[in-house]
């Protein structure tokens, strides 16, 4: 089994100071600092600062942007950069994400480890492109056909969108998985102090490339965590891989006991390993009577509710998710067992958490959804309303 | 004593996946006939087999990557030149060829195609013509002759096709040949021409389909379509593209040969020289 091999950034994507930048400016500096050495990308806004600012660094870190002809391109560019040896990403926003389902699909597929940077704006269609909305959070887990699974971040701060995409590229090298970095347009746009520590005190995870002889690999007989180990062209080993249901040679094989096998495992691998890959923050849920669930842009608006809330004598607990997918049910069915109710605030009609958390409780307690169709963020005096509500 | 002493060893098939044979393909199809080509032109282009990588879409000649013996991926249908592009940008030690059928590459991957040409990628882009959408029945293709009858024109068709040649000329491709496969030793060459071409090369194979298009189109077996494309073939080398077009059925002539080959920096190059000259030592250099 390949060792899941730490080390630390190379210095030379490393902006090492205090900065003052957006959080698409921050992702891309994030980025550079995990190690991606190839992007490529279309326009879309909100979401081109990420790209420009990408374009503008890399040719002094040594590495390549291209900007495509489209976001199918794009898609599928970066999978071709990682099965070059490099680690690579795309980034876009709504109607883009809409193009790239079906590479999201492959690289499920092939285990592709790689990174989609999807900078949520109200949708449908061509939808807000400057205005925020929450309300691709279910198209990332499910929007490309067929069973497999992903994992997606959601950062709230321009902090973060440095710090957690990070993680995203290390979860891609770990479990060979797309990562989606589930930013929004407030968290995209909205400038702060960024931190960027030594290249040294940042962890990056290398690629989980075999130790074993050509002959003797095989391309998905999977490790014990049920992630296969991976080889890159032009190592000799002459492989190959195919978006066709496969075996473990890689070779395609069209008949249902080799599609059990592939996506069984494809969805176990994520499954078995969630509670390693869950991320989340919690404050004073322990004698909470209401829990405030959320992520993103929209957590960090419910603060003034909570804290309102508080101030008025509500016993109200928080739970921030960082990984949103997979879902952290053992938890949050643990704090349904305590509390009244947890109401979740997003930027989405549909509650596409909310019923996430619905389906995960089991009607162990109620589930109060705040929804809001995005173009601005939440009132902070409606997810009060909807605590003090709860909390009755 | 038996007539044949000894079963001599297949010469190409140390480039094949022997694994998985037989193929999909159907008898008389030309695909096979152009992979023993390229097979032939990897063993003698010089390249290490190591150094090579084939990127196939969807279809019946997106098959192709499958058997072959070297890095290979089987991509999406339309899809093989972005990740060619990707591929060959993070490691351009590799030679990449895009292996693929005219549906799939100038169809729903047309975009693409235009794009890397302009952009002169250093990508070989073999492309399989045989007029239909094979592997999905036999529906009609954006190269598919005028009155051609096709699942999806069953009156015939009427709107008119691409000619390739002139498309990947006019798009910036630095090498451009078309062949058929009949032409075997021309296929050959070209591919082993188009494998040391620095830059976008591109070789179109006419092909015959006697499952669908040719059964559909009463033209006969393989057979009959090769003895066609030896009779109605003129090599006219450095011919202008824009007279190469195949918008009828039955033409009088073919013209194939060796259209374009020329030289112009390809994308790394022009990444390089420029970034270096504005960005002096600053810039990393990539890929050299």
């Amino acid at each position: 089994m390949a060792e899941i091999k730490y080390t630390v950034a190379d210095p030379k994507g490393v902006l090492t100071g205090v900065h003052y930048m957006d959080g698409n400016h921050a992702a891309c500096e994030g980025a550079l600092a995990a190690g991606c050495r190839f992007v490529a990308g279309y326009p879309i806004t909100p979401s081109t600062e990420v790209v420009e600012r990408y374009s503008a660094r890399i040719p002094m870190v040594g590495g390549v942007f291209i900007q495509m002809e489209d976001e199918i391109a794009s898609s599928i560019c970066l999978q071709g950069a990682v099965w070059g040896g490099l680690k690579a990403m795309t980034v876009t926003s709504g109607p883009g994400i809409s193009l790239m389902m079906e590479h999201v699909g492959l690289a499920a597929c092939l285990e592709t480890p790689c990174v989609f940077v999807n900078v949520q704006r109200g949708g449908p269609s061509t939808g807000l492109p400057t205005l925020p909305g929450q309300a691709d959070m279910q198209q990332c887990r499910w929007g490309s056909h067929g069973d497999y699974e992903v994992i997606a971040l959601a950062p709230s701060t321009v902090q973060e969108s440095f710090d957690f995409i990070i993680d995203a590229f290390n979860l891609a090298e770990i479990y060979r998985v797309p990562v989606f970095f589930q930013m929004d347009e407030c968290v995209g746009h909205m400038t702060e102090k960024v931190v960027i520590p030594e290249a040294d005190k940042i962890q990056v995870v290398e690629r989980r490339y075999t130790s074993k002889p050509p002959g003797e690999y095989l391309p998905y007989k999977p490790d014990p965590d049920l992630v296969p180990e991976m080889v890159k062209c032009g190592d000799g080993y002459r492989f190959h891989v195919t978006g066709l249901t496969h075996d473990e040679r890689g070779y395609p094989v069209i008949n249902a006991q080799a599609q059990h096998e592939m996506c069984w495992r494809l969805v176990n691998k994520i499954d078995q390993n969630a509670p390693k890959i869950w991320k989340y923050e919690e404050d004073e849920v322990e004698g909470a009577d209401v829990v405030v669930l959320s992520y993103g842009i929209s957590a960090r608006v419910a603060l003034k509710g909570i804290e309102m809330a508080r101030e008025k004598g509500v016993k109200v607990g928080r739970m921030r998710l960082i990984v949103v997918w997979p879902f952290p049910e053992s938890r949050v069915r643990e704090i349904a067992s305590k509390v009244k109710a947890i109401v979740v605030p997003e930027l989405n009609i549909r509650g596409q958490i909310a019923r996430e958390v619905e389906r995960t409780v089991e009607g162990t307690c109620k589930v109060v959804r705040v929804p809001h169709a995005g173009g601005t963020v939440h009132d902070p005096g409606q997810i009060y309303d909807a605590i003090v509500e709860a909390a009755r | 004593m038996s007539v044949v002493e000894k079963i001599q060893e297949n010469p190409v098939e140390e480039f094949l996946r022997t694994d998985r044979l037989p193929h999909v393909w159907c008898s008389g199809c030309g695909i096979g006939t152009t992979v023993n080509c390229f097979a032939r032109a990897v063993k003698e282009c010089g390249i290490p087999l190591n150094d090579i990588a084939v990127v196939s879409g969807i279809g019946c000649t997106g098959r192709v990557a499958g058997y072959l013996k070297l890095d290979s991926v089987h991509t999406t249908h339309g899809r093989a030149i972005p990740f060619a592009t990707g591929l060959h940008l993070s490691n351009p030690k590799l030679h990449v060829v895009v292996y693929s059928g005219d549906g799939d590459m100038v169809g729903i991957g047309g975009n693409h195609f235009i794009h890397a040409a302009r952009r002169n990628l250093d990508i070989t882009v073999i492309l399989l013509n045989n007029f239909t959408y094979a592997m999905t029945g036999g529906q009609v293709t954006p190269t598919a002759p005028l009155e051609s009858i096709e699942t999806t024109t069953p009156y015939g068709v009427f709107e008119e096709n691409f000619n390739l040649p002139h498309l990947a000329a006019s798009c910036g491709a630095v090498y451009v040949a078309r062949w058929t496969a009949y032409h075997v030793m021309q296929v050959k060459k070209a591919m082993v021409e188009a494998l040391n071409k620095r830059g976008f090369s591109f070789i179109e194979i006419l092909s015959p389909c006697p499952t669908i298009y040719l059964r559909r189109n009463r033209l006969g077996s393989s057979v009959d379509e090769l003895k066609f494309f030896k009779d109605r073939s003129v090599i006219q080398h450095g011919a202008d593209t824009k007279d190469v077009g195949i918008n009828i059925r039955r033409p009088e002539k073919i013209i194939v040969g060796k259209f374009v080959d020329i030289d112009k920096p390809d994308y790394l190059t022009a990444m390089n020289e420029h970034l270096g000259k504005v960005l002096g030592d600053k810039y990393v250099r990539w890929g050299e």
